[in-house]
């Protein structure tokens, strides 16, 4: 089955990408940007048929390889 | 003294550092990721470049790469681990050193000489060197040091930053920060100070006419550490 995950900055680790998109942005005329926050999105296609199981296996990917805790939370959609 | 360094497809610091390592004295072989078994080695480097094309973070898939858990076994007992650069990189993301490198501040590639000061001489690296600021060369786009506040606090109690970028006169501010480390932090020990992980690149300053010679007394002083 596909499960879908998305690693974020923490709050308060510099975003310089962010920041520069936003500046872009604010520069095209979307003035009402106030923050840009740059991420990144697996999609991983695990052979398991059971979701709990899936989510649990994507879960400790995540602690071990596809975030860095110290600067990067992670969700699992 | 014998001396292994580490290629990962991307490393492109590897063959100076042989160099440089066999310049002063060291026995060096070069030793491939694919390998489980590290040669017999008073120092294990692990070098500058791009490993695996930074991919995913820098370091993070060398750090789960087939040799690093004979390195990382290595360093457990207490063997002399020197990350540069990308080295660094893959330190932290093995757990070995603190932190984590992020991209630089001003989202820029940094390519220039700098000065650092030398923190804690506390250990095989630094031990007795005969000169407090040196002149070495940065390379990099993911070279700024952040750690946690607790982590920072426990680098600073157990004297663990090993540099600090500075001016020529030693000086540690903004402007002396090429890419916004927290405290100006260039290099930091573990614990038990056996592994080093720096940005800047002693390998590129061992000849005078090319670069400047501040990397020769940092190997210099290294194999005479070793010797003891």
């Amino acid at each position: 089955m596909k499960i879908k995950v998305v690693v974020t900055l923490k709050n308060g680790v510099l975003d310089p990408q962010g920041k520069a998109i936003q500046q872009t942005l604010n520069g095209m005329g979307y003035s009402n940007i106030e923050g840009v926050r740059q991420g990144k999105y697996f999609d991983l296609e695990i052979a398991e048929k059971d979701e709990a199981k899936a989510k649990a296996a994507a879960e400790e990917m995540c602690k071990k390889l596809l975030a860095n805790l110290v600067i990067e939370d992670f969700k699992i959609l | 003294m014998k001396s292994s360094v580490i290629i990962f497809p991307g490393s492109n610091c590897d063959r100076d550092m042989d160099v440089a390592l066999k310049k002063f004295g060291f026995k060096n072989t070069m030793v491939w990721h694919n390998d489980d078994k590290l040669p017999k080695s008073d120092l294990i480097v692990l070098p500058g470049g791009f490993s695996y094309g930074d991919y995913l973070r820098c370091g993070s898939i060398a750090g789960k790469s087939k040799i690093i858990n004979s390195v990382i076994d290595f360093a457990k007992t207490g063997g002399l681990v020197l990350g540069i650069c990308n080295g660094f990189q893959i330190l932290t993301e093995t757990g070995l050193l603190p932190g984590v490198l992020l991209q630089n501040k001003n989202i820029e590639f940094i390519c220039k000489n700098v000065f650092v000061k030398i923190n804690d001489k506390n250990n095989k690296y630094f031990n007795k060197i005969n000169k407090e600021i040196l002149e070495l060369h940065i390379a990099h786009n993911e070279g700024n040091y952040f750690c946690s506040d607790d982590e920072l606090r426990e680098l600073e109690n157990n004297n663990q930053i090993a540099a600090y970028y500075c001016d020529e006169k030693g000086n540690c501010d903004d402007r002396s920060n090429p890419n916004g480390a927290l405290k100006n932090i260039a290099g930091i020990l573990n614990k038990e100070k056996n592994v080093l992980g720096m940005m800047p690149h002693p390998e590129r300053m061992i000849d005078k006419y090319l670069s400047g010679e501040d990397g020769s007394i940092f190997f210099k002083n290294l194999l005479n550490n070793l010797k003891i």
